[in-house]
């Protein structure tokens, strides 16, 4: 194709194939609005973003020094904001790992047929309808001083005093696997479900109990679906925002990125500070995700079970 | 739980055992949250008590008038239709060329609409929600709508090109050798076909831009609040927030509604079919 | 009943990102001729198949009807029907709907698209699943509506996919015979693509075998079949023994070979020489498995002509028996009317005349190019 010499002499027979050539055709208009919201909604404002970040506030620059750079210094430098980065991971990790392995073996009894268990798929699924604004305000009376879970404790004798559940981390970290679980449940379930059955049956023909039927077959044919729902369970859990300020406790052990993002962007209207903490708050994400699809990647070559 | 029914008595194992319990705390947290937030927003008064003392709908009608929740519903459920069919209408078109051809710089496209679903909401929720105000559409419902815009296009996307690809392409090309011009096409052949498709990744959508908070939040204000929004701000209203119990009523509310929407949804799909198709294991 | 007198690819070639599925297509149908393309997935017969029906856009050369230009339109316009492996019925239509679309798109009255249909449903023996969906039919079932909705358009040329490799072995052959009645009754021009060479030998006039997306041979099943022009169009007309051999001399169109593995002076084959050979050369030997003489006796065997092997496999066929024999490094594929031993000693013979032997390049019979 390189030369152009074309037999056909006439230039739109030989522009038409060299389009052909590299698939392009009428129908790749079809694309071109979705590109339009993609570009003006996401790009546009996101590159917007990045250049707000380098034009901080006089009186950042005077506090922080750094020059343009001076949000970012600050992001780095003020204990109060760099210290969110932590206080998030502390929270995303462990809630994104907790609802993943969880899921495993209870997507793995539920894949049977057994009576009742459209009802508990029901269940496990409810909460996507709560959302996490109501799943808060439940957790606030429910687990409250008052609430009927420390009222129970006390009446058995359990305890003496009621347990402090909720306005701390332990309260964000409810919310987290009461929102996520049901999440990476649907995930891996229907992961679960594109394994072959027949490759468990030819297992135990050749005699593989059920740990190793479980460990050296379901779990190398699971694993790349269990890294796509960490990942999408983390991002889900990294965002934490409504939960972190309703039932954590914003100014302390939930201070998570979100809320200082936010709290720079509504209550200081610091749009430039604001879009620095966004952009970094992206960036730690980025770094997380890149490094388990990596790992992924690097213990398992093999075909999907099912699909991605 | 009758073992005969069952492929294999689930009891048997020690494991089994530690999953129901797992889930039977699961269940209980579930159950709990949901009926403390009923009861309490049925109640009279609740303080130092197992129930409330006495019933009442008031907290409903109070909370209906205080916080104009007809307005909130009506925007709430305006927005979800509009983000819908827009979402619906940009995002099939792009996800049938996603699924049927092969371009130079696809794996760049796919990865533009895949960054938003990967991304925090915050991350570009920020920046969005500043142009936004700085184009002056600030609280406003259009601003509402746009943003609800950038994840959801891309969600449809990413449901769409997976469910168009195991449409045998050879029926398209089977149409057109009987004829067929591109609209008879798409309207005679492909969108019979993708009907359940959309249904299925139209309600998901309208479920999500319901419970969206963080991107809503971020440009909505009075008069294009939509429900979560409006709940959380009455959670955080200066001055330790509004009397619980109206909260709980809206929270109420909001589930209902949410409720509603997902039933008629799971007639449609089930949610475990949508990343791969399900074989349930035969008892044969 | 076709509307055209010939149709004629010229140099037709298509690439893909670099590579070429296809090219330099020439070839001229006449009306009413069924034309079937042979070869390997992958030889390029489906891109070519589809470039004429103006599914996939030509990369190079143009297609001529009667003496116009017809690359250019798309495939809705250019009048062709196409069955497909797949079948590719419209899932939602049921099978009077299925064979109805093509004319409900030409917008034809509503009484002629009812007959019409009615007569293809009946020509295929689809009459009383008319109004079921795709679905509940079986393959043989789907692929015959198939064939209904592409033959009831009277279409000028009929694109046949590999419309039987869907199929299981005992319907492959009653399909068969079904397509072969269709042409002969409707006289439509065919163009048929296959791997399956018994396929193509047995419906086709005239047949094209293709490999990595050049033409290898062109000619009529008689041609293909008795005078294949390199070892690789041997290897699908059913030559089932293709053997690597080097030439120990050549003179007067005749080739004696010497097989791999095998002792000097012992296990050699006399056969045509299919080009010119010198001695030396790395050639690729053909024989049909019946064209052996299978002897259990060193003294009945024709002398010194015999290859000397040992049984290794006999399968039972009815009224003959496939045999291998292991001779050097190579096994060899033969039938006799009697069982041999398994283990027990053989020979060999093939008269020369079926004894065919070809240069081992495939590049230097394709006229286009020749390889350096």
């Amino acid at each position: 194709m390189s030369g152009g010499g074309q037999q056909t002499g006439r230039a739109t027979a030989s522009l038409r194939h060299r389009l052909a050539e590299r698939g392009i055709d009428p129908t790749l208009l079809l694309l071109v609005p979705g590109l339009v919201v993609a570009l003006a909604l996401f790009v546009y404002p996101f590159s917007y973003g990045i250049g707000l970040t380098v034009q901080p506030t006089a009186a950042m620059q005077e506090q922080w020094g750094g020059g343009i750079l001076a949000n970012y210094v600050a992001f780095f430098r003020d204990p109060f904001v760099f210290d969110s980065v932590w206080l998030t991971m502390r929270l995303a990790l462990p809630a994104a790992l907790f609802n993943v392995l969880a899921s495993v073996p209870v997507a793995m009894v539920l894949r049977h047929r057994f009576r009742g268990k459209r009802l508990l798929t029901s269940l496990l699924v409810l909460p996507i309808t709560l959302g996490t604004v109501l799943t808060a305000q439940g957790l606030l009376i429910f687990a409250g001083r008052q609430g009927w879970i420390n009222r129970a404790l006390l009446e058995f004798g359990l305890i003496d005093e009621p347990l402090k559940l909720v306005n701390n981390y332990l309260g964000v970290m409810f919310s987290l696997v009461i929102t996520g679980f049901p999440f990476a449940f649907l995930l891996i379930s229907s992961y679960l479900s594109g394994i072959d059955p027949s490759l468990e049956r030819a297992a135990k023909t050749l005699g593989a109990g059920w740990w190793q039927r479980f460990r050296r077959i379901i779990l190398p044919l699971l694993a790349p679906g269990l890294a796509t729902t960490f990942v999408l369970t983390f991002v889900l859990a990294f965002s934490v925002f409504p939960s972190a300020r309703l039932v954590g406790d914003a100014m302390g052990e939930t201070r998570v990125m979100s809320l200082m993002a936010f709290r720079a962007f509504g209550e200081q209207n610091d749009y430039a500070m604001a879009s620095t903490i966004a952009l970094m708050m992206g960036a730690v994400e980025l770094l997380v995700v890149v490094a388990v699809l990596g790992l992924r990647s690097l213990l398992y070559r093999g075909t999907t079970g099912g699909k991605g | 739980m009758a073992a005969s029914t069952l492929e294999r008595p689930l009891a048997a194992r020690p494991s089994t055992w530690f999953v129901w319990a797992g889930m039977t705390a699961f269940g209980v947290f579930l159950v709990g949250i949901l009926v403390a937030v009923v009861v309490d927003s049925f109640g009279r008064q609740w303080f130092d008590t197992w129930l409330p003392e006495g019933l009442t709908t008031d907290r409903y009608t109070e909370a209906w008038d205080r916080f104009a929740l007809g307005e909130v519903v009506g925007v709430t459920v305006g927005v979800a239709a509009l983000v819908v069919v827009i979402s619906v209408l940009v995002g099939v078109p792009a996800a049938y060329v996603l699924a049927r051809r092969d371009f130079p710089g696809k794996r760049a496209i796919m990865l533009l609409f895949l960054l938003p679903v990967l991304m925090p909401p915050i991350t570009y929720g920020i920046p969005l929600a500043t142009v936004m105000y700085s184009f002056g559409l600030g609280r406003t419902l259009t601003a509402v709508v746009l943003v609800n815009l950038v994840p959801s296009v891309p969600f449809v996307i990413l449901t769409m090109t997976p469910f168009i690809e195991q449409i045998n392409p050879a029926i398209e090309s089977a149409a057109r050798m009987c004829g067929a011009r591109t609209r008879q096409v798409f309207t005679r052949i492909l969108a019979p076909l993708l009907v359940p498709g959309i249904l299925a990744a139209a309600i998901l959508v309208l479920v999500r831009t319901v419970g969206l908070f963080e991107l809503t939040f971020l440009v909505s204000g009075p008069g294009s609040d939509t429900l979560v929004v409006a709940i959380y701000r009455g959670m955080t209203s200066a001055g330790g927030g509004e009397a619980r119990q109206l909260i709980s009523a809206m929270s109420v509310i909001y589930t209902a509604t949410m409720l509603v929407m997902l039933v008629v949804a799971l007639r449609f799909v089930n949610p475990t079919q949508l990343v791969a198709q399900v074989k349930e294991t035969r008892d044969d | 009943m076709s509307d055209f007198d010939s149709l004629e690819l010229r140099g037709v070639g298509r690439r893909f990102g670099g590579v070429d599925a296809l090219s330099g297509l020439d070839l001229t149908i006449k009306a009413g001729e069924f034309v079937a393309l042979l070869g390997p997935s992958g030889c390029g017969k489906s891109t070519a198949l589809n470039c004429l029906a103006g599914l996939l856009p030509l990369t190079h050369g143009e297609i001529l009807m009667d003496g116009k230009r017809i690359d250019t339109l798309p495939p809705e316009r250019r009048g062709f029907g196409m069955v497909f492996q797949s079948y590719a019925l419209f899932p939602h239509l049921s099978v009077e709907k299925n064979v109805a679309f093509g004319l409900q798109m030409q917008g034809r009255p509503r009484a002629e698209i009812d007959s019409r249909v009615r007569e293809a449903i009946a020509l295929v023996k689809l009459g009383e699943h008319a109004r079921k969906l795709p679905g509940q039919l079986s393959g043989g079932q789907q692929q015959r509506v198939a064939i209904a909705r592409a033959v009831v358009l009277e279409p000028s040329l009929v694109l046949m996919d590999e419309p039987l490799s869907n199929l299981d072995a005992k319907l492959r052959l009653d399909m068969r015979t079904e397509i072969r009645r269709l042409h002969q009754s409707l006289g439509l021009t065919t163009i048929y693509v296959t791997h399956d060479q018994e396929e193509a030998l047995s419906l086709a006039d005239r047949l094209v075998v293709m490999r990595e997306g050049r033409v290898q041979q062109v000619g009529t099943p008689d041609e293909l079949y008795e005078s294949p022009t390199s070892w690789y169009v041997a290897d699908f007309m059913g030559y089932r023994n293709i053997l690597s051999a080097t030439v120990v001399s050549a003179s007067g169109g005749e080739a004696v070979v010497q097989l791999p593995g095998t002792a000097e002076g012992g296990a050699r084959l006399t056969g045509r020489a299919v080009g010119a050979l010198a001695a030396g050369d790395s050639v690729r030997v053909a024989i049909r498995p019946d064209d052996f003489v299978v002897t259990q006796d060193a003294s009945d065997s024709a002398g010194a002509g015999a290859i000397p092997g040992t049984v290794s496999v006999v399968e039972y066929h009815g009224r003959e028996h496939a045999v291998g024999v292991q001779t050097g490094d190579t096994m060899l594929h033969a039938r006799t009317p009697t069982a041999p031993q398994v283990g027990g000693a053989v020979w060999l013979t093939a008269p020369v005349e079926r004894v065919l032997v070809f240069p081992e390049s495939l590049d230097a019979v394709v006229p286009v190019e020749v390889a350096a």
